[in-house]
């Protein structure tokens, strides 16, 4: 690994982690750091265990049963798996977008609201937090007038966006992005991956993407993933010209995938 | 030739199944055409305003019945939207992964079609026998018990139909259970529990069965549900049964006004589903904003 990145600060550390669905052996001796307020994005191709990685880091595994971890995974040098942590607070700390828009049944205000109520934040606080929280997701000027419609009326990009604004608005120190661009057209995701540079300034970012060029734009660090296995992971400018391994660069040259 | 054929077959599987449409359409619009022809004759005012009369004397109405018939709704409402719709929720959203709530979620498939005369039978043995005497709060409760099913099944299927991402987007905001159903799901599934609290009244409504051995049926008008109630389908069975005339016109009206009603409900219910009203009981779920 190159000097650079050992002097940065690391936000998340994952150790040896392997991840079980049942017997499925899913992710296997995964290690790589997540380094505060860069980008760093999950290539591979499908069913290589990039977004089942992602999911571990907010333990959204937990939901359904016979999942199992092994290994380790530090937030601030804290294990996420320890006993005394609380899902609840790890999960407002490790924010997720999802591939697909997920606005919730309500007002666009309410939608980003949601989040912050769970928090005990109400009364002006609530407004001037929704206002931020759409202002840093850059949908502000196109939804200010229309806060109390239904989140239903925005358009793909716009949900985007807004579920975007719902997981900054909790004020998360990671937020991990799954595939956030594959159900857009090319403008919103030009938007989006705008909106993703500039929340580097404030936040550490995740992203899974099965497009190599955004992940080549986009992110500092860069993880090629392949069968469950992390089989390189560096800055991002390494990877897309100088790769170690000889099964990266035929991935990244289009040779399979 | 072979094309020939297919043209054929499909011709008469078509006047096939149309015909047999209209031999069941026939029948039941035979039944709610001569229940129109009758009920708009005999029907009149008073029959919704005043007592009946002694036995045998003309005129009177049916107040009673129809007093008690909304009582015993309404009351088995109250009592079976809460059970059902918690059960529902349960099952679609903490039950999913554990065998014993997988069969009881099949039984309670079953349950929805019980013969209803069984739950006036479980009633009786239970709320009946040990006070003595019919009794409305029986009948209200055997009608509940008709209604738990119906809502349960409606609702866990409509909360099925919520996507599973949209649970995730709540957890992933740092969402406990109950506010993630409670703001989220529940809201997104709204309209469909909304129909199905509504088809389980309109199932209930029309029930004689169970009521002939809970509420039985009173000729005088009666609040108080520790004495028997009466209801418009136990006293139309009694005056079709009966030996005067008048009695059977007043069954007639009785059992239009009663349709009449069961059919607006089960519109009202289709509206909703296909989006024409989207929330009729907006106001009762309002709540009061300071904000925003």
């Amino acid at each position: 690994m190159l000097e650079t990145t050992i002097k940065q600060k690391k936000r998340m550390e994952i150790i040896n982690l392997n991840f079980y669905y049942g017997k499925n052996h899913a992710l296997k001796n995964i290690s790589m750091p997540i380094f505060d307020r860069r980008v760093t994005a999950l290539i591979g191709p499908s069913g290589c265990g990039k977004t089942t990685l992602l999911r571990c880091f907010n333990r959204m595994h937990d939901l359904y049963p016979n999942n199992r971890y092994e290994g380790d995974i530090l937030l601030d040098d804290v294990s996420i798996f320890d006993k005394s942590v609380d899902l609840i607070e790890l999960r407002s700390k490790v924010g997720m977008v999802f591939q697909k828009p997920t606005p919730f049944p309500m007002s666009i205000f309410d939608n980003i609201a949601f989040g912050l109520k769970l928090k005990g934040i109400r009364g002006s606080e609530l407004k001037g937090r929704v206002e931020k929280a759409l202002k840093d997701a850059a949908l502000w000027d196109e939804v200010k007038d229309r806060l109390k419609e239904s989140a239903f009326s925005l358009s793909g990009g716009q949900q985007q966006r807004l579920c975007i604004a719902r997981s900054l608005a909790v004020e998360p120190e990671v937020l991990l992005f799954d595939e956030p661009t594959s159900a857009l057209d090319p403008i919103s995701t030009a938007k989006i991956e705008e909106l993703i540079v500039e929340l580097k300034r404030e936040i550490t970012i995740v992203i899974v993407t099965h497009n190599m060029q955004q992940a080549a734009r986009i992110s500092d660090y860069t993880g090629f993933m392949y069968l469950g296995e992390l089989v390189e992971f560096n800055p991002t400018e390494k990877l897309f010209t100088k790769p170690d391994q000889k099964l990266t660069e035929d991935y990244i040259t289009g040779r399979f995938g | 030739m072979r094309k020939r054929y297919r043209k054929v077959v499909n011709l008469l599987m078509l006047s096939l199944s149309g015909l047999l449409t209209v031999y069941g359409v026939f029948w039941l619009f035979w039944i709610l055409g001569s229940l129109f022809i009758s009920g708009i004759k005999y029907f009149s005012p008073e029959l919704v305003y005043l007592d009946p009369t002694p036995a045998g004397m003309e005129g009177g109405g049916l107040r009673p019945a129809f007093v008690g018939h909304f009582i015993l709704t309404t009351l088995a409402t109250i009592i079976g939207v809460p059970i059902g719709l918690m059960a529902g929720i349960y099952f679609a959203e903490y039950g999913k992964d554990s065998d014993f709530f997988r069969v009881l979620r099949h039984i309670t498939d079953i349950m929805v079609s019980t013969p209803s005369i069984i739950m006036g039978a479980v009633v009786y043995a239970v709320l009946v026998k040990p006070i003595g005497h019919f009794n409305g709060l029986s009948g209200a409760v055997a009608l509940a018990l008709l209604m738990v099913p119906v809502v349960a099944v409606t609702t866990d299927e409509m909360l099925k139909l919520v996507p599973q991402q949209m649970r995730e987007a709540a957890y992933a905001l740092g969402a406990y259970k109950w506010q993630m159903i409670k703001s989220v799901t529940l809201r997104a599934a709204k309209v469909g529990v909304l129909t199905g609290i509504l088809l389980g009244v309109a199932r209930i409504s029309g029930e004689t069965a169970p009521l002939l051995f809970t509420s039985f049926n009173n000729a005088f008008l009666n609040f108080n549900l520790m004495k028997p109630m009466a209801s418009i389908t136990v006293t139309t069975f009694n005056y079709v049964m009966g030996p005067y005339h008048y009695w059977h016109q007043q069954a007639w009206a009785a059992s239009l006004i009663l349709t009449l009603g069961v059919l607006m409900l089960s519109i009202f219910a289709r509206l909703i589903l296909h989006g024409k009203i989207t929330n009729p009981f907006a106001f009762m779920f309002k709540r009061i904003k300071k904000e925003v």
